[in-house]
């Protein structure tokens, strides 16, 4: 089960200042877990533009938010959930050993990536063209209440913030493929692909607050 | 295959996987659901629970924290206590502070009414280049949308 050699002598992954792999491991765990720190401060400065807004505009939020369309945003949640398992499967996959299934696992995370961001863009383009917008962009009039364009400054800058982190994480998984097909990772060491997981579930943590919040005011 | 190909962290197992991720999605499925029940202010609260639930299967089985060092957990408790902190202090502030408007638009001197021995208001509450017009209609109560000349 366990396996010695990772402990005492000192392999090719682990870096001159680390005493063994484990402590590497360990290490840049908590590296990412502090970087994943500063993500929910940096998004928790939006959650709380949502709560002071939605707080002044109670009637123009649950008015205005029926603008967006709820099978979207549901289909956009399935699909962040299953890139999450697929993920998650995809590094279980490593720590067995099975080069070929990690592939196939971070593939179908990179796909369903893409397909969110598809739906993501038909929403977006969708808004542009009926000029659902921020600010001084927005000349929809067909939204009850007063000041809509807020509730939409709020929703593109909260979707898009996670857009670009849903990017970013695409950059990361095509990056955990290439050097998993070139061999780089086994059993013993695959930290990149589990710190590539946690940013990846962040984002899917992120889309499970905006959903609620953003799709299904009641 | 070799003993040394399989990792010696912990492997969490395929069902559980398929657990969580079910999980997730009938959770998604109620507050879809739940969304168009109208219960009024309760509707939120039910909207955070499940979000909140959701968000700790994830952290808990898919981020391996039910499975690994403490000290991970503590750092994503550090930012979730001081995220509570920054918008409940926030959302103080702006539940309290009331409708600050009028007296943005109007300097506080221009309200203020004074009376006089007999308890009828007065409408000299104007300084400088406005006490003519106050003068000028004494029920003419509503004050006059002017740049502030107070310093305010």
């Amino acid at each position: 089960m366990s396996n010695p050699e990772t402990y005492s002598a000192h392999p090719d992954h682990v870096l001159h200042h680390f005493s063994d792999s484990e402590q590497q491991f360990t290490s840049a765990k908590l590296g990412m877990w502090i970087f994943l720190l500063t993500e929910v401060l940096f998004f928790g400065g939006l959650f709380c533009a949502y709560a002071v807004y939605r707080y002044m505009h109670p009637e123009m939020f649950y008015n205005v938010h029926k603008l967006l369309d709820v099978n979207l945003g549901a289909l956009n949640t399935v699909v962040l959930i299953t890139s999450s398992l697929t993920m998650a499967l995809s590094i279980r996959s490593m720590q067995l050993g099975n080069k070929k299934q990690t592939l196939i696992l971070l593939f179908s995370t990179l796909l369903l990536a893409a397909v969110f961001l598809v739906v993501k863009y038909m929403e977006y383009s969708h808004k542009f063209h009926l000029g659902q917008l921020p600010g001084k962009w927005y000349t929809f009039d067909g939204a009850e209440g007063e000041n809509p364009h807020l509730f939409f400054s709020v929703y593109f800058a909260m979707t898009g913030l996670h857009g670009i982190h849903v990017i970013a994480g695409i950059i990361a998984i095509t990056w955990m493929i290439i050097r998993t097909f070139r061999n780089h990772f086994s059993a013993n060491y695959y930290t990149p692909i589990e710190v590539t997981g946690l940013y990846w579930h962040l984002v899917d943590l992120v889309w499970i607050f905006l959903f609620p919040l953003l799709y299904l005011i009641g | 295959m070799a003993e040394s190909n399989i990792s010696h962290h912990h492997i969490v197992p395929l069902k559980i996987y398929l657990a969580v991720a079910a999980a997730l999605l009938v959770l998604t499925a109620i507050t879809v659901a739940v969304s168009f029940v109208h219960l009024g202010s309760l509707n939120i609260v039910i909207a955070l629970l499940i979000a909140g639930i959701k968000a700790s299967l994830v952290l808990l089985f898919f981020m391996h924290l039910r499975y690994e060092w403490n000290m991970n957990a503590v750092t994503l408790m550090v930012a979730v206590v001081f995220l509570v902190i920054f918008i409940t202090f926030t959302m103080f502030d702006i539940a309290e502070r009331g409708d600050t408007s009028p007296e943005m638009r109007n300097s506080i001197n221009k309200n203020a009414a004074i009376y006089d021995a007999s308890g009828k208001p007065l409408k000299a509450t104007e300084h400088g280049e406005h006490a003519d017009s106050a003068a000028a209609g004494a029920q003419h109560e509503e004050p006059v949308a002017a740049p502030d000349s107070s310093g305010h």
